[in-house]
């Protein structure tokens, strides 16, 4: 029996000849499914590497003890004694100020970073010159980051004041550990040593500053064993602990959340690809009937046969899915070099073997499922078709048997199991299948009521040349449901991703555009408020608001201590908005980017001796809360109670100041408190110059330009946009060897046919008007059906997984329906472009 | 031996059947050479098909060599066909992708034979090929391509060769020539040779000739061309 194979593969490989280019062409529709597969993992794997051997440097040390005030003495106390016991510690003071540059009259929004002399415990910093880092311990010395020069137009040398102390800037510095790259790229950085804050006066009374220890453990020492005894106390004075354990488990799960997104649109590119792959087949296989039945004739079996092409077909699907491992390695080594700087890792780009396997594997077989279905009909085709040809007989053959519905459940089941291999959860998977299915399932549909809609329309007095062309989408073997399938597919994933981003990125642009003014200052003082307020009209621009902010915690609930009231309420142990301080703020109206859910804003009952508060509706449910408790709070020192009387759902995203918790504004008019003040000025020049005055009178009063922040965002947006503008044309690239493919299937009909009707008398100009009626109303039709389907796609993502708004863009929506329209009627006009081509003479020959 | 007995073939036409062939019944013993004549239309190929087992009679039976072939399955017949009968058609059928060498050997290669090229090159310098074996189909004459096709019919020594119109894509000459080959390979290989075909002068070559009408044999007859094969001479 197995010396019937000994010749199947050469007789296969021999007998492909021809053939291949063609093959090549139709498995090249999986070749960028392929490469999307094969990048993302790659990448993410490359990422995940770093991860693991830089989450150190990214954080620091080993473990890290993070607070918004100093550590109180006793913490401090146990610090240093664990100290003793092996452990570098190493301290920095994260602080945000102005930084002026006395020299350029220009300052800047800057975060200060001051380390201690043992920063970091990890990696050296380099600087530029080189080894400076230790020089600021020194003296008062500050290296900053690049775009710190830049926005203050200062060099290395010149002096920049911070608060009341004036540092000389020795030189820049780009990668410091523990201070990720992209965010260092964003806003200004400034180092000095941690011995000088004292001198900037910039820590008092109510100014926001991160406190953190670094530790590095000695070698062989468990971060997670060695911070276990210590965390409850640090904790219990609200120090945040980390480690670096938890640190790289943070990042690696983001990444393969990332990772997990983008593999669902590679596999939803490589099932689009297997369409393709159908299809193609499909039309290489009508060119093989003649040679099968001469096969059969010579007494091959059935499963010769099929053994025979399905092994040309693996053959050329492991060379496209080689192809687009080549391209997804391509794109893995490029893509570092695109987002060169704004990677919080040096990332080592890396082959990575596994993923190269996975993605041939994955697309050798994606292509033998869908090339199966169409090549099982190849072991029925009759030995008499040798004798005698017969053009339906293959319709006939393809009756269902059990191989083709085993075939069927095997394509079904490839798509299940890759879906959920890629979400990494099984309902999540079986969700995306279902959705796949779905879509394919309307596109099938409004492909087969087009084709019965064409049948009607023929019988319609229309003229020739579109009759001609309208007739060819219902007539036996079509590929009515194929180009449709392909192109509609295309649509919907192109326009799905162009609405998402459109949509998600909206909500930046509206808050970006929408703050009433454009220079805000924070962190001002009761006393300098008025002479801000003095500055700011002296150059005869007005300040629209000024917020008050008061600090506080919360003391206890309807009298009840937080403990008590958290057990009462089944309220977590550890909760958050116990413990943390609150900024509020003290008005008698409500604010545009709030809204009241329940209750009524303040002043409803005069009878009332408390005064009223009201809170961001997620923090009452935190704090288990309902309209009608008192709340008692803790305004430095003093007990302020009020009564809850509204809850509000707050806009967080626009750039306005926001609160959990808003009072009645006899409730706190007396307490300590600082100023948040915005004004809305007509120029840069003259944003420049407040700030410069108000600096140079207020050392420790900040100020940021909206319009730079702005920009800032508006960059990133940009970079977004782009990613997903590459996603978008990727799509598009893929559906153009799948439309090759599905037009393909008919290729052959349609040269005979075109030169038959030219033998008639047909011009070429009829022949490509009958060429352009089919692929308008192809095109037309496909393009349009996926837009619909991309509509409900994108509600649904902006909806249920981005909690967003959906609004449809519609301009573009069609502008991309408009792209693949073309693309249809442009790939059906250059498969046609044969039959203008050839002369009536080829139907004398038998081809 | 070939045994058809009462074999009946009808297509459905419009709301009855159609009888193409009308209990048609023969005998033709090992070695002999036949060939089957009549009008178009008359049921030859259809005939033929049935006789190799391509297809299956409506009612009746063929039997090869005591094998009754509509009791086999599909690929049981497909493998009797690679050991026992051979194939040559009007339009040549070779497959245009493979060599002439390639094309000879495809029926050695699907039943296994470790030999297959040097059995292959062996055949094709007997029909006088010996010099065009990397050649493809296209790049052959046609008498030449149905030269490559009687190699490859020949190249599994078949106990039976058909031959549909074998010379009816070709000239006169080249058709006689092509007649000789068939002739001389069935005296030297004791082969079972039927032909089907429209040339008179052709079928007067064969020992004895099938005549054919409208699904009828209307002729049945022994000529003193060639005499038969002794049955002696024939296994099994
Ligand atoms: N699949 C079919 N369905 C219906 N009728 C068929 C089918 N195949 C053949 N016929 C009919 O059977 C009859 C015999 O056909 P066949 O091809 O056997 O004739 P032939 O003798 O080989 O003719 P020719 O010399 O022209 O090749 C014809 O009338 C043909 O129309
Ligand atoms: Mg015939």
């Amino acid at each position: 029996m197995t010396a019937r194979w000994r010749w199947i593969p050469s007789l296969a490989w021999r007998e492909s000849r021809t053939a291949r280019r063609r093959l090549l062409l139709y498995m090249s529709s999986i070749s960028l499914g392929v490469g999307a597969l094969v990048a993302i993992d790659s990448i993410a794997d490359n990422v995940s590497a770093a991860v693991r051997l830089q989450s150190r440097s990214v954080m620091g040390g080993d473990v890290s003890f993070t607070s918004d005030t100093r550590y109180p003495d006793s913490l401090k106390a146990l610090l240093d004694s664990l100290a003793r016991t092996g452990p570098t510690m190493a301290t920095v003071v994260t602080f945000t100020s102005m930084a002026y540059a006395p020299r350029t009259q220009i300052t800047r929004l800057a975060q200060v970073r001051a380390v201690g002399p043992t920063y970091p415990p990890y990696g050296a910093v380099t600087s530029e010159p080189a080894n400076l880092w230790g020089e600021l311990q020194k003296r008062p010395a500050a290296l900053v980051s690049p775009s710190t020069l830049i926005s203050l137009d200062a060099n290395v040398g010149d002096t920049l004041s911070i608060g009341f102390s004036q540092f000389i800037i020795i030189g820049t510095t780009n990668s410091v550990p523990g201070d990720p790259g992209l965010a260092s790229a964003i806003g200004p950085r400034v180092f000095i040593a941690e011995q000088y804050v004292a001198s900037t006066q910039l820590l008092g009374f109510g100014s926001r500053a991160s406190f953190e220890t670094l530790v590095r453990l000695p070698d062989g020492v468990q971060s997670p064993q060695w911070v276990e005894p210590i965390r409850a106390r640090f904790r219990a004075a609200n120090i945040r602990v980390r480690t670096v354990v938890q640190q790289e488990e943070n990042m690696t799960e983001a990444i393969s959340r990332l990772a997990d997104f983008l593999g669902i649109v590679g596999m939803i590119a490589l099932l689009l690809g297997g369409i393709g792959v159908a299809s193609g087949v499909n039309a290489f296989m009508n060119r093989k009937i003649d040679t099968v039945a001469v096969l059969r004739c010579l007494g091959a079996t059935g499963s010769q046969v099929l053994a025979i092409y399905v092994t040309q077909a693996a053959l050329m699907g492991l060379a496209g899915a080689a192809i687009g491992a080549a391209i997804g390695v391509a794109i893995q080594f490029a893509l570092p070099v695109a987002l060169e700087g704004t990677l919080p890792l040096d990332v080592t780009v890396q082959i990575v073997p596994k993923a190269i396997g996975v993605g041939l594997a994955i697309g050798v077989w994606v292509a033998l499922v869908f090339s199966l279905r169409p090549l099982l009909a190849l072991r029925r085709v009759s030995p008499l078709q040798a004798l005698r040809r017969d053009a339906e007989a293959l319709e006939h053959q393809r009756r269902r048997d059990i191989p083709s519905h085993l075939v069927n459940i095997a394509l079904v089941a490839s798509v299940v199991v890759l879906a959920i291999s890629r979400t990494d959860n099984w309902r999540r998977g079986i969700l995306v299948a279902l959705g796949i299915g779905v879509s394919l399932l309307l596109l099938w549909g409004s492909a087969t009521l087009l084709s019965h809609l064409a049948r009607r329309l023929v019988a319609q007095r229309l003229p020739y040349l579109l009759r001609q062309g309208v007739a060819n989408l219902y007539r036996p073997a079509n590929q009515t449901r194929s180009v449709i399938l392909a192109l509609g597919f295309g649509a919907f994933l192109v326009s799905t991703l162009y609405l998402v981003q459109a949509n998600l990125l909206r909500q930046f642009e509206v808050s970006a555009q929408a703050a009433r003014g454009n220079l805000v200052f924070f962190d001002v003082q009761d006393d300098q408020r008025v002479a801000i307020d003095s500055i700011v009209q002296a150059t005869g621009e007005q300040a629209v608001s000024a917020t008050p902010l008061v600090t506080m915690k919360l003391k206890s609930i309807n009298g009840q201590a937080l403990d008590v009231w958290g057990a009462a309420h089944a309220l977590p142990r550890r909760n958050w908005a116990f413990n943390r301080e609150y900024r509020s703020t003290y008005r008698d109206t409500v604010v545009v980017t709030e809204q009241i859910t329940a209750g009524k804003w303040f002043g409803g009952s005069g009878t009332d001796t408390l005064s009223e508060m009201s809170l961001e509706q997620g923090l009452a449910t935190d704090l288990a809360v309902s309209l009608g408790d008192t709340l008692t709070w803790d305004v430095q020192g003093v007990p302020v109670a009020a009564r809850l009387t509204s809850l509000r759902e707050v806009n967080w995203g626009r750039f306005e100041p926001n609160f959990f918790a808003v009072f009645q504004s006899k409730a706190l008019s007396t307490a300590p408190k600082m100023f948040v003040l915005v004004a809305a000025i007509s120029s840069d020049t003259v944003i420049a110059r407040i700030q410069r005055n108000v600096v140079l009178r207020f050392p420790n009063a900040s100020s940021v330009d909206l319009s730079l922040l702005r920009a800032t965002v508006l960059e990133i947006i940009g970079r977004i946009t782009l990613a997903v503008r590459f996603l978008a044309l990727f799509s598009l690239a893929m559906a153009v060897p799948v439309l090759f493919s599905a037009v393909a299937a008919t290729r052959r009909d349609r040269l005979r046919e075109g030169v038959l009707l030219k033998t008639l008398g047909a011009t070429r100009a009829q022949i490509g008007r009958i060429l352009l009626a089919e692929y308008a109303l192809l095109g037309m039709l496909g393009a349009f059906t996926g837009m619909l389907l991309s509509f409900v796609g994108a509600w649904a993502l902006v909806t249920f997984v981005f909690d967003g708004q959906f609004s449809p863009a519609l301009l573009p929506a069609f502008l991309i329906a408009g792209v693949m329209m073309t693309l249809a009627v442009a790939i059906g006009m250059a498969t046609g472009r044969e039959v203008f081509r050839e002369t009536p003479m080829a139907a004398l020959r038998d081809t | 031996m070939l045994v058809a007995s009462n074999l009946q073939k009808e297509y459905p036409s419009g709301a009855g059947t159609l009888a193409v062939l009308k209990q048609v019944s023969f005998t033709i013993p090992q070695g002999s050479l036949v060939a089957i004549v009549g009008p178009s239309g008359s049921g030859k190929t259809t005939l033929l098909g049935l006789l190799a087992g391509l297809d299956v009679p409506s009612s009746g039976t063929v039997s090869l060599d005591g094998v009754e072939l509509n009791r086999l399955t599909e690929d049981e017949r497909a493998r009797l066909r690679g050991e026992k009968v051979g194939f040559i058609f009007q339009t040549f059928q070779l497959i245009p992708t493979l060599t002439a060498l390639e094309n000879v050997q495809v029926p050695l290669e699907l039943r296994g034979d470790f030999g297959a090229p040097e059995r292959a090159k062996m055949l094709l310098e007997h029909v006088g090929l010996g010099d065009r074996m990397d050649h493809f189909p296209s790049q052959l004459s046609g008498g030449e391509q149905q030269r490559v096709a009687i190699a490859r019919a020949f190249s599994n020594s078949p106990k039976i060769l058909f031959a549909d119109e074998p010379t009816g894509n070709l000239d006169g000459v080249t058709g006689a020539k092509i007649v000789e080959l068939l002739e001389s390979l069935n005296k030297s290989s004791g082969s079972t040779v039927v032909i089907v075909t429209h040339d008179l002068t052709l079928a007067e070559r064969a020992g004895r000739i099938i005549r054919l009408r409208d699904g009828d044999i209307v002729e049945d007859r022994t000529t003193s061309a060639t005499p038969p094969v002794p049955a002696s001479s024939t296994a099994r």
